[in-house]
């Protein structure tokens, strides 16, 4: 099976596997880890199929097409560079799953651990599969906000929390950065597929973007592996869980800038300014996290600045730029793997049993605790460069390359300070063995130590044991380093890695390097007080700093623009609108008026006269709520009468009834309202408000004025000429609603559908909280009538609800042809039902509503929805219509169509909401003391003679 | 006709501003339906004004109808501000009743207990 799709599978695994921890741990501890092993190894074993071709030098690929207009694509290739990762990544990350099941203590929640390492895992393997870098960004994020979690895994600790989110401010930050590097990239070949871009190396190095893109993608590389200056990170980080800081910060996270570097290589490499950032950042950082690393006195410290010193390492290798660089990388990201991830297990395990990781407090393990002693003292032999291990041999491969490497015409200063790198590095491998596990035994632990449970040292102790294999038989590894390194270089190359190679320059500045740092442990003591007194910059403190500036900055901007006065940032809009309305305005030369103006009969007049006194009225009695609710009302009609003037027949009908549930709505809500605003404008702001509202007016007249003068060309006879044909509809208004603009309708019932649950949810959630009690206590409106449910309404009402419904149905029926239709419909029964409540009261009527408001909006939506999808079955698109004639003889012709029945769901939809809304609104009452009415109506004279006929009958 | 249109806007609009302008929560909502009315109807006038030309197919006499377009547009916009207005005023209520107060402005007894809360999640 090799067409590559099972690559898909590999990277989807983890994901897929993150869903099982969290359950699993229900069944218990056990069961939890196993089950967390299983996509691992899973994704192992399917990893394992496609070696063989890997090695024979194929690249094995597959591609999914996501989203191709943006050049996105679910594409995943696998070469040796992929496959060194992946086997990494997996490999580790077994053995963590392992370890973590013996290092976590029952308190801390393991289904939740597991659940973010395989997160972690699956982003990590994406970003060494993809074969896209759109995709590759996406997992680079998200190992980003996975390792956030892990970091932050014991919420309890201050620590913890702090690590998490400077780590993830720090790497975040340059994935930005990195977005954009990659972009660039994107651009100049053209292709966001890696593999193309792999083999344009000539035309980016060419390209004057070069430059911004390098640097962008190294900003990205240099935060995610924590090269100087952002290697502050990673010792904060080490806040997390050991097995985190043993998967995260030795195998997987930090090396992702490496593998990037490593990918890039081809086309960023081999130009000065690579050698000169690339290199002097590595070298930089090589030696400083190795001086730092020795005068750490928590271990987990030491191994973070060791880790950084090495990631130092690895980057100053990938930026010489030649091919025994390279391979010499490759090998020592294999061994750096190995050595390190046992010796943080180590430390925690010492962790665990001591109860302290501080070297101080340590000493004389070695007697306690041997087998913990044995891996430990191996593994740090082997970080320390010692003959016969792996360590050694990859860190001679970088010293004969430093020996070699020329910097600005020195051929001094990178070889001298390698070798000065690789003192401190003996010097605080020596500093592990023999502070910790050397010495005399002391009766001062916190806990007394003693060799762990196998579950525990079973990981580091397999890491040991490849330690001393590839050091004694390198030829073991040479496989994988060669289709690794090809992979990086893209060319051949036949590494022979061997252990002894003879008396070479690399060798003495070994031998200096341990003679060396054979003093410097002598000397601890002294250089330790030394180092204490001298000033040196507290990163943390300097980024506290900076992001406290950052957030101060911040909020001065929010609070300064966003201070909570509203009628502020109102005025500030229209103000703005205004302005901007007004250049456009006097600045884009407008033609001159084509139209002719229509002649204004007096009526027009009238109702003209009669909407600004309204408006006036509205605005100047304003204080007096009541008042200002009749006034608005007069305005709707005038529009509405407008509207049939002006040949809009739907809208007059739509305005009309809307007009009817508004004014409703809005004296509902006055009722519970205080019934009279307080005057609290001064007269300044008054007249500026007024000065700010007759601007925008005018100008809205203006804009309203230059656009009625001219004629336009519109879409519109498309419509017209259409409806009948394509629609089966001479309402072409209609037509429009429900075909040609269907599913513009479609959205709007799901907003209005929406807005009516949104009301019922908030009033829901408000008579749950205090205000339930502040209704109860409070009388709202003293002045109440004394008949609330008087017989003539009552009587009218009842009667008229038959009758409203068949206007209802009809204007449902006509609307296709005729003005009418589902939205108006929905509002004319909606108000016939209204009426209903208001007569006899929101109980009683209630009592006797069978259908829930709720699912007629459901419906109506799933109707309009299914009758789109129907068009799906004749293999037409989403909501196309379709239509015929029936005949039934004694009637005339019938017309059927489909846009019927979505219309049918408009009218559900736009019935249910209203009513909802309304529903809702009344709903308050009962809290407010309303009580309720078990009659239709106060005083209901049927029963009076009824009980006038049983007196009689009495006598 | 159009000078008719065009001010009947502008005063809606007008009053509309100023009372969103107010500092209670009642006038504002009158002022959004103001808003929203001359909203409505300007969207309706892009379509140019036209007397009895309503857009109903005649199929038997060749006439000339009123644009169609902005009219099947503004009728779900009549529809939808109302859903609007509604929210608005549901929210307007739950703020009243949960603060014994309708005013629309932040005061800085309101900023002191927002910082609170701000300051508990860290």
């Amino acid at each position: 099976m090799n067409d590559g799709s099972i690559l898909a599978l590999v990277a989807i695994l983890p994901f897929l596997g993150a869903l099982v921890p969290g359950i699993m741990i229900r069944a218990g501890r056990n069961a939890c880890a196993s089950f967390t092993a299983v996509p691992t190894i899973l994704a192992l074993i399917l990893l394992g199929t496609q070696v063989p071709a890997v090695m024979r030098g194929e690249v094995v690929s597959t591609t999914i097409e996501w989203l191709p207009q943006l050049g996105l694509s679910a594409s995943f290739f696998l070469d040796g560079l992929g496959l060194l990762f992946a086997g990494m990544i997996l490999g580790v990350g077994l053995l963590i799953i392992l370890y973590a099941r013996f290092y976590l203590s029952s308190d801390d929640p393991m289904g939740q651990f597991y659940t973010y390492l395989l997160l972690f895992q699956g982003a990590m393997l994406g970003i060494v599969l993809s074969d896209n870098i759109l995709l590759l960004l996406i997992f680079w994020e998200l190992t980003s906000l996975s390792s956030f979690l892990l970091i932050g895994y014991w919420k309890h600790l201050p620590e913890g929390r702090q690590g998490a989110r400077m780590a993830l401010t720090v790497t975040g930050a340059g994935g930005l950065a990195m977005i954009g590097g990659m972009l660039i990239l994107g651009n100049i070949v053209g292709s966001y597929n890696l593999t193309d871009i792999l083999a344009q190396g000539e035309l980016i190095k060419a390209s004057e973007w070069y430059m911004p893109a390098l640097i962008l993608i190294l900003i990205g590389a240099f935060t995610k592996s924590a090269q100087f200056p952002f290697h502050f990170w990673l010792p904060h980080a080490m806040a997390a869980p050991t097995p985190v800081s043993a998967y995260l910060h030795s195998a997987t996270m930090v090396k992702a800038g490496i593998f990037l570097m490593a990918r890039m290589w081809p086309v960023l490499a081999g130009t000065e300014p690579w050698f000169y950032i690339v290199a002097t950042t590595g070298l930089i950082t090589m030696v400083l996290g190795a001086v730092i690393a020795l005068f750490k006195d928590d271990l987990k410290a030491l191994l973070a600045f060791s880790t950084v010193s090495h990631l130092g390492l690895l980057t100053m290798l990938l930026g010489f730029g030649t091919k025994a660089a390279v391979i010499a990388a490759v090998f020592h990201i294999i061994n750096h793997l190995t050595f390190k991830a046992a010796l943080f297990m180590t430390a925690g395990i010492v962790d665990h049993e001591a109860h302290t990781r501080d070297v101080k407090r340590l000493g004389g393990l070695a007697k306690l605790m041997p087998i913990t002693a044995i891996i430990g003292t191996i593994t740090a032999l082997s970080m320390a460069g010692t003959i016969p291990l792996n360590g050694f041999i990859s860190k001679e491969m970088m010293l004969e390359e430093a020996a070699h490497t020329v910097w600005y015409n020195n051929p001094w200063i990178v070889p001298v300070l390698a070798t000065l790198g690789a003192c401190f590095s003996v010097a605080y491998s020596f500093r592990f063995i023999f502070h910790v596990f050397g010495g005399p035994v002391r009766d001062d632990y916190p806990s007394t130590p003693h060799d762990p449970p196998f579950g525990l040292y079973a990981a580091p102790a397999l890491l040991t044991v490849l330690v001393v294999l590839i050091g004694a038989m390198p030829f073991l590894a040479e496989p994988l380093v060669t289709v690794a390194a090809n992979a990086v270089t893209g060319l051949d190359t036949h590494p022979h890695l061997k252990l002894w190679h003879g008396v070479t320059p690399a060798l003495w500045m070994s031998v200096v390097a341990f003679a060396v740092g054979g003093v410097l442990l002598v000397l601890h003591g002294k250089l330790d007080a030394i180092w204490a007194r001298l000033p040196r910059p507290e990163a943390k403190a300097i980024f506290d700093a900076v992001m406290e500036r950052c957030v101060a900055t911040a909020k001065a901007i929010a609070q300064g623009t966003h201070n909570g006065v509203m009628s502020r940032y109102l005025a500030l809009l229209v103000v703005a609108s205004i302005a901007v309305g007004a250049h456009a305005y006097f600045t884009s030369g407008m033609a001159a008026p084509t139209r002719e103006l229509l002649p204004v009969p007096p009526l027009i007049w009238v109702g003209w006269l009669s909407l600004v006194a309204a408006t006036w009225l509205v605005v100047s009695q304003h204080r007096k709520r009541f008042r200002s609710l009749i006034f608005i009302s007069i305005i709707g009609l005038v529009i509405s009468g407008g509207f049939v003037y002006l040949s809009a027949p739907d809208l007059a009908l739509t305005q009309i009834s809307v007009e009817t549930v508004t004014i409703m709505l809005l004296l509902l809500a006055l009722y519970f309202l205080p019934k009279d605003t307080p005057a609290e404008s001064s007269n300044g702001k008054r007249l500026r408000d007024a000065v700010v509202a007759i601007a925008g007016g005018g100008a809205v007249a203006a804009l309203a004025m230059a656009f009625l003068t001219r004629d336009v060309d519109s879409i519109s006879a498309y419509h017209l000429a259409n409806s009948y044909k394509g629609g089966g509809g001479t309402n072409v208004v209609n037509v429009i609603l429900v075909d040609f603009r269907g599913y513009d309708t479609y959205g709007e019932i799901i907003v209005l559908g929406i807005a009516g649950l949104t009301i019922f949810a908030l009033m829901d959630a408000l008579l749950r909280g205090p205000a339930a009690k502040r209704l109860r206590d409070r009388a709202f409106s003293p002045d109440r009538s004394r008949d609330r449910h008087p017989l003539m309404m009552v009587v009218a009402t009842r009667a008229m609800l038959p009758i409203a419904i068949m206007v209802g149905i009809y204007i449902f029926l006509r609307g296709h042809n005729q003005p009418g239709g589902g939205f108006v419909a929905g509002l004319v029964i909606s108000i016939a039902l209204l009426m209903q409540y208001m007569a006899s009261g929101f109980a009683w009527a209630q009592l006797r509503q069978r259908i829930e408001y709720h699912s007629m909006i459901g419906w109506g939506v799933i109707i309009a929805g299914l009758t789109g999808v129907g068009a799906w079955l004749a293999g037409k698109p989403f909501l196309t219509s379709a239509y015929g004639y029936l005949h039934f003889p004694p009637i005339e012709e019938f017309e059927w169509a489909t846009a019927m029945a979505f219309d049918l769901g408009v009218f559900l939809a736009v019935l249910g909401a209203v009513m909802l809304m309304l529903y809702s609104l009344s709903r308050i009452a009962r809290f407010a003391g309303e009580t309720i009415n078990v009659t239709p109506m106060d005083h209901d004279p049927s029963e009076d003679s009824a009980d006038e006929q049983e007196q009689k009958e009495g006598q | 006709m159009e000078m008719i249109v065009a001010s009947a806007i502008g005063v809606l609009t007008a009053g509309g501003i100023y009372l969103i302008l107010r500092l209670r929560a009642f006038p504002v909502i009158l002022g959004m339906a103001l808003l929203s009315y001359a909203v409505n109807v300007f969207l309706f006038a892009t379509g140019r004004l036209a007397v009895n030309a309503p857009p109903i197919l005649n199929n038997y006499a060749d006439v000339s109808y009123s644009d169609p377009l902005p009219q099947a547009l503004v009728l779900t916009a009549i529809v939808i501000s109302f859903g609007m207005t509604a929210v608005l005023v549901m929210i307007a209520l739950g703020a009243y009743l949960e603060a014994d107060s309708d005013e629309i402005n932040m005061t800085d007894a309101d900023e002191d207990a927002a910082e609170n809360e701000e300051g508990q999640g860290v």
